[in-house]
This record gives structure tokens, C-alpha cells and sequence, in this order.
């Protein structure tokens, strides 16, 4: 990859202070450095905020909370779970997780790619928005809980369901309430009680094969799973019912 | 519930709703220029082709005053024509008439402005002492006098090198305002560009910062960033690293004293292109803010978001958190101060919103002069009042309410209403129609022009102009030569015609003791 001595850099984070680590990456990121592999990492929260670049960073072990939080262009690979507010108010970059993130994952990203091969915690994607060119994508390979994708403005949201044992459903609920734009792909079973009363439900369109079949190519180059296999099975289709869901709301 | 989500083609029906407002035309003095016409957001002029006259629609007028003022023939007065309802006490015409709107359409009374009712305004319950004899009053004439106020949070003790004489305590990043009265949140969408230009140019000139709200920063205000609080809100609209550093605060805003409890939504009318372009959403959508931040459900999630802010802007800027004044905010304010803010905004129930809901903005919160004190009071108490200045809003109208505020614990004041007044605004409250006459509180470009940044920017220059001055002469008869020596200085305030209760909340003596 090119990639020499000088533009990779490794830190051991054992007992590092979040302060102190983030403080160290801002450093390092001034000498050109296009690789950071963190190991042992235990709870450091705020990985990547504030560099502002492209930059792979290789995570082992567990981030602490919000990594990537307000993130601008680097690239997160986390060998491990990541905890809650992975990815919040993104605006561009990618974090690829190899285990489960937690709550809210990706709170109102405006842009950026976040894959998460197995569960995440609750509203996850919620308030994401897009604007022109930027579109922020959330693909999860299990399950979410309640609150996927509340008050959604915008993006896309992948739920897999991988992990769903054969008859299991989603236990999601109040999915998609509020959403007034973007749209959710979902695979596995899920009941329309758990859905918000703001969207609704139709197949996919050409349109929506051409863009999941991108987005699963992503995610199983990343984990290593056949994408054939499950772009075969059935996909439903979340969009807002109405642009404006609180339009009616008020007496002026 | 779920019956607010029916959408049915409502008949139109007769309102029983009568005008509020009478527009009354002296014919000698009415040239039939059309100006008024012009002039009116509402249509409440127009020209009766049939008659070939300007004619009035009272039922539209807002009271605003515009037609009034910019008529060149002084042709115009607007009064008030209220329905003489039978007189009662608990039915009066408000009532009926909030009433009727509900009937009609089913909705949530939605208004602008900050509560217009007569709650009691505490700044006039509170008095302030002055130097006779035993200590000399100063002349602020004559000798100088300090009203520089550094925000952001203050170390408990300072290490000083003996030899050098140099500080060896590492400072938390501090903000400079030249007097003590900033401009409160108003986004780019509730108001307009032109007002935020006014407000921006003048903060830069004066020396004290004015705030983005939660609507993004618009590119040609990024100049002025140094004087520029930006807010990251619960919907988070045009957050992003550029102008997280573009500004000198960060202000996370968790509530608003016109509206506490609740988001926002501003309505796709008002989402222009201009607009969309800030808030990066597409054009004519609706902005929601959600009623929480769903990444803050207790302090501990605060402080999360206090310290990503903190390390997304590498520590140079102090985080501002912002509540509304409610029951609990002293240990609100409390547990902020301990997540880490380095200033705490209280913003009391009298504070005005480009929308709420009515029933919210009437009923909800308390008065800011409570919150401050019993903030203030609290924080000392538990020995953390350095930690975080303190700034407080809603409902300040002059350099007296300034002067009290800063006595009783303040750091700061923001100012909103008064700094709209002085662009124009007429207080119609009607800042929620998107129609504003005086083209302040709309995205319409048509109205929007009617505020020129330049004059804009003078007239509040002038105003904070006219209250530093007075704030000098207050100090001056108090014999401080400081607005620091002030803070938190009760003892030059006494209260009247106050309970016990409040005068012990308020941590003041009643007059005469």
C-alpha cells in the first residue's frame, strides 16, 4: 500500500488517558502520517474527533464512548466493539466495526459510511440527515433496538438481521417514528406495531436494488460474508409517508 | 392521540373571530400612494380597484406599526378594536378568542414572542443602593471605569512564579466582552440573514458576541467568528468541524425560557434555499429539533458531549450550556457546572422564540431572576461557582435590569427582544406567521430587505452605546469602579413589595433594613 515506517504509526494505549491519546493523534497526524494502529485500547473515548483528514486508524480492543464524534474524513477500523454515540453528528469518513456498536450510532450524521457487522444499541441513526452530495449510510449486520432511525431527515439505513436465529424477528420498536426523510432497508421479519406511524412500507425498486446491493457488496467486503446470499432474501422498504409529519400540528 | 396525524380536507367554516385592530385613515391626509399597501406582511391595506382607493382589512392587521410609520403623509393610526365581550372575569376575550382559533382548526395554539402575561417582572421588585456621605460616589466622568467581563471557567486558586512573576496556572480558554450584554440565540430561519449581519457587526464592534442559534452559520458571517457564539442544538443543523471552530463559544443548547421541555420545528415555508443551505437540509423540508438531545438523557451524557466538543475543537473554546429557568435548575445548573461547562446560560420564562406553543410559553418555567439567584446561591454553596461564569436571558429590557442581574450572581446578560426592538421590531408577536412587517423574523425575501445590516448594526451599537453609559453612571453612585466589584453583590440590592420567601430566594433585604 505504500505505506512506510514514517506514515504508519503505532501506539500501544495501555493505560492511556483519553486526553492524553487524542492529544497524541492530533501530534502525529501533523507529520504525514496516512496509518495509526491502536492497540489495546480500553474506554478512550473521542477516537478521531478532531483530525479532520484522511487517515486509516486501526483499532484493537474496545473505544470508549462518541469515537468519531463529529468526525471529517478519517477512517475507522475497529477490531472489537465499539460503545455508544459511534459515528454522532459524522460528516464524512467511514468506521467499520467487527463486533457491535452500542446506543445511538450515528446520531444525525450528515455524511460518512458507518458498518456495523453485528447488533447495535438503541436509536441508532436517529436524525441522520443529508444535504445535495452528502448522504450519510448506516449498514447493520444483526439487529438494532427501539428507535432505529427516529426523526430520520435523510440517508440510508441497512438492518441485515444476520444474526436472527431461524423464526426470530426484530424486537425493534417505534422504528422509523418522526422519519421525514431518507430511507430504511430492512431484512428479517418485523411487525407493523413496531414500526412509526409516520412511514410505511413498500418493495424495492430498482433504484433501492441498485443502491443496497452496493451497500451489502461494502459491508461483506469488509466482514468477509457472501452478499449473494443475502441480497436473495426479502427486503422491505421504510420511507416517510409525509414530508412533513407535523405539518398539521398547529392553529396559527 | 394519533388523531392529529388525520389528514382531512377541512371545510372552510365562518370564523367567529372579530378583528383586533382597527387601521383608521385620515382621507385629508391620504395621498393614495399605496406605501402602506406595500408595507403591510399581512394585507391588511389594499386598493379597491372598483373605488380607486387604499382601503384597510382589519381583521389582518397585527398591530405591527409599520403602515403607521413609514406612511409619509402621517396619514394612519392603528388601534386597538377589541370585541366588548360581557364583562367577566374568567371568560375574558383572549380566552374566547383562543378558544375559537381551536375550534376552528383543531391545532396547537402556536405564537412568537415571549410570554405577554402578567407575571411579576422581579427586576422592578428590586432596587439598587447608591453612596451618600460614608463612601464617595465617582464620577464616571471623570475617572475609569472597568466594564471588561472574561467569560469561561476560573481556576480555584492561581500559581504565580515568585521570581518571574509569571502565571504558572494553565487557564481554561477565556472570552473577552467589552461590556456584559450579549445577543441571544436567534437562528438564520427564524430570523434573517440581515439580522444576523446587524447583530454580527455590531457584537464585532462593540466587543461582546452575538449567537448563531441552531440554523448553522452562513457563510459570509464566518468573518465575524471571533464574536460569534455558535450552538449545537438537539437537531443539530450545520454542526460540522469548520463551524464548530469558526466560533469563540461553543453553546450547547438544551432548553429555551419561551418554550422549556419542548424542540422546535421550524416549517418548511421558512426552510429557503438560502436557509437549507445552512442548516444543510433540503430545500422546504421541515427542521425538527427534537425535544431532547438523544444523546443526553442525564448529566453524565452531558458531560459527554460537553468534553467532545471540548476535543473536537482541541480545548481552545469554553462550552456554554444553556437551560431554561425551571423548578429544579439549581441542581440542573449544578450538575452542568460538574460535567464540565464552562458557562451556564439560564434563560427565564419571559424570554421570546421565533415559535411555541402558547400553552408552553404562558405556563412553563420560572422567572430568571429566581433561577439566577437560586443558582447562584447553590453554586457557591457547594463551592463551584468559579468553575463556570454564569450568563442570564429572557426578559432583560434595560441597562437597570443589567445592573440587578450582574448584583445578583450574573456574569453576563444575552439580550434578544431588546436587540430586535432596536432593529424594528414592534413586539406584534407574531414572529411564528413568517409575514414580520419589518422583515426580522421571516425568510421572505421581499421583507427581509427592509433591514439594511449597516443601520442595523448602529442602532444596536447605539443602544449597548447608551446602556454602557448608564451602567457606568450605576456603578459610579455605588462607588465601585468595576462591573467585577458588582457580581454577586446583593447587598446593593434591596427588594420591595416582596414576601419573606422571596426575598430569601432572591438572597436580598427588603428596602428600608
Amino acid at each position: 500500500m505504500g505505506i512506510d515506517n514514517k506514515t504508519l504509526i503505532k501506539i500501544d494505549t495501555c493505560g492511556i488517558y483519553y486526553r492524553d491519546l487524542n492529544a497524541r493523534l492530533r501530534e502525529v497526524m501533523q507529520n504525514g502520517t496516512q496509518k495509526i494502529e491502536l492497540t489495546n485500547v480500553c474506554g478512550q473515548r473521542y477516537i478521531g474527533t478532531d483530525l479532520n483528514k484522511k487517515v486509516d486508524i486501526e483499532i484493537h480492543g474496545t473505544p470508549g464512548n462518541d469515537m468519531g464524534a463529529f468526525m471529517n474524513g478519517p477512517k475507522i477500523v475497529v477490531y472489537g466493539n465499539a460503545q455508544d454515540g459511534c459515528g454522532n453528528t459524522m460528516n464524512e469518513g467511514e468506521i467499520v466495526v467487527h463486533g457491535h456498536a452500542g446506543d445511538i450510532t450515528g446520531l444525525s450524521a450528515r455524511g460518512g459510511k458507518i458498518f456495523i457487522r453485528d447488533d447495535v444499541g438503541y436509536r441508532a441513526g436517529i436524525h441522520m440527515k443529508e444535504y445535495k452530495e452528502k448522504k450519510p449510510t448506516i449498514v447493520i449486520g444483526g439487529t438494532a433496538q427501539d428507535f432505529l432511525g427516529e426523526y430520520m431527515a435523510g440517508g440510508v439505513l441497512v438492518l441485515l438481521g444476520m444474526n436472527l436465529k431461524a423464526g426470530e424477528k426484530h424486537k425493534a420498536r417505534f422504528v422509523g417514528t418522526g422519519m421525514h426523510g431518507g430511507v430504511i432497508y430492512i431484512k428479517g421479519e418485523i411487525e407493523d406495531y413496531q414500526l412509526g406511524k409516520e412511514v410505511g412500507i413498500v418493495e424495492l425498486d430498482e433504484n433501492d436494488l441498485t443502491v443496497l446491493h452496493q451497500l451489502v457488496h461494502e459491508f461483506c467486503a469488509h466482514f468477509g460474508c457472501d452478499a449473494d446470499s443475502i441480497l436473495n432474501q426479502k427486503f422491505i422498504k421504510l420511507f416517510p409517508r409525509y414530508l412533513r409529519p407535523y405539518g398539521r400540528l398547529y392553529a396559527y | 392521540m394519533g388523531s392529529q396525524y388525520v389528514y382531512k380536507k377541512v371545510k372552510t367554516m365562518k370564523t367567529y373571530l372579530t378583528s383586533k385592530f382597527a387601521v383608521i385613515r385620515d382621507p385629508d391626509r391620504c395621498i393614495q400612494c399605496q406605501v402602506c399597501i406595500n408595507q403591510c406582511g399581512f394585507n391588511a391595506n389594499y386598493f379597491d380597484a372598483e373605488e380607486n382607493e387604499v382601503k384597510s382589512r382589519n381583521e389582518n392587521c397585527v398591530d405591527c406599526q409599520r403602515c403607521v410609520i413609514f406612511c409619509p403623509t402621517q396619514a394612519l393610526t392603528v388601534t386597538g378594536a377589541p370585541l366588548e365581550y360581557r364583562y367577566n372575569c374568567n371568560w375574558k376575550a383572549n380566552v374566547i378568542e383562543d378558544i375559537n382559533k381551536q375550534a376552528e382548526t383543531g391545532g396547537v395554539l402556536l405564537t412568537g414572542m415571549g410570554t405577554d402575561k402578567d407575571y411579576p417582572i422581579y427586576w422592578d421588585h428590586l432596587l439598587l443602593n447608591a453612596s451618600q456621605v460614608t463612601n464617595p460616589s465617582i464620577d464616571p466622568l471623570r475617572e475609569p471605569m472597568e466594564l471588561t467581563t472574561y467569560l469561561g471557567s476560573k481556576p480555584n486558586k492561581l500559581d504565580i512564579d515568585p521570581d518571574t512573576l509569571e502565571l504558572k496556572t494553565k487557564m481554561a480558554p477565556q472570552v473577552k466582552l467589552n461590556v456584559p450584554v450579549m445577543f441571544s440565540a436567534m437562528s438564520y430561519g427564524a430570523v434573517s440573514l440581515n439580522v444576523q449581519t446587524s447583530l454580527a457587526k455590531a457584537a464585532t464592534e462593540i466587543g461582546t458576541l452575538w449567537n448563531t442559534g441552531e440554523g448553522g452559520l452562513h457563510s459570509s458571517l464566518i468573518k465575524y467568528g471571533n464574536n460569534t457564539t455558535v450552538q449545537v442544538a438537539s437537531g443539530r443543523f450545520g454542526v460540522h468541524s469548520e463551524y464548530l471552530n469558526a466560533g469563540r463559544i461553543i453553546e450547547i443548547k438544551i432548553g429555551q425560557g419561551a418554550k422549556p421541555g419542548i424542540g422546535g420545528h421550524l416549517p418548511g415555508e421558512k426552510v429557503s434555499s438560502e436557509v437549507s443551505l445552512t442548516r444543510m437540509i433540503p430545500q422546504d423540508s421541515d427542521a425538527l429539533s427534537p425535544a431532547p438531545h438523544h444523546d443526553i438523557y442525564s448529566i453524565e451524557d452531558l458531560l459527554q458531549l460537553i468534553h467532545a466538543l471540548k476535543e473536537a475543537t482541541n480545548y481552545s473554546k469554553p462550552i456554554s450550556v444553556k437551560i431554561a429557568a425551571v423548578h429544579n435548575a439549581a441542581a440542573i445548573a449544578s450538575g452542568i457546572v460538574r460535567g464540565g461547562a464552562d458557562i451556564v446560560v439560564i434563560d427565564g420564562f419571559r424570554g421570546a422564540t421565533g415559535a411555541a406553543p402558547k400553552v408552553i410559553r404562558d405556563n412553563v418555567g420560572i422567572p430568571v431572576e429566581l433561577g439566577l439567584a437560586s443558582i447562584d446561591t447553590r453554586l457557591r454553596q457547594e463551592g463551584i461557582r468559579n468553575k463556570a461564569s454564569i450568563v442570564v436571558s429572557g426578559g432583560i429590557r434595560n441597562s437597570g435590569d443589567v445592573v440587578k442581574a450582574i448584583a445578583l450572581g450574573a456574569d453576563a446578560v444575552n439580550i434578544g427582544t431588546a436587540a430586535l426592538i432596536a432593529l424594528g421590531c414592534h413586539v406584534c408577536q407574531q414572529c411564528h406567521t413568517g409575514k414580520c412587517s419589518w422583515g426580522i423574523c421571516t425568510s421572505d425575501l421581499r421583507l427581509t430587505r427592509r433591514v439594511n445590516p449597516e443601520v442595523g448594526a448602529r442602532r444596536l451599537t447605539n443602544l449597548i452605546r447608551g446602556w454602557s453609559l448608564e451602567i457606568k453612571d450605576i456603578l459610579g453612585g455605588l462607588g465601585v469602579n468595576a462591573i467585577e466589584s458588582l457580581k454577586g453583590n446583593r447587598l446593593h440590592l434591596r427588594g420591595i413589595g416582596l414576601t419573606d420567601t422571596e426575598l430569601e430566594i432572591l438572597g436580598v433585604r427588603v428596602a428600608g433594613s
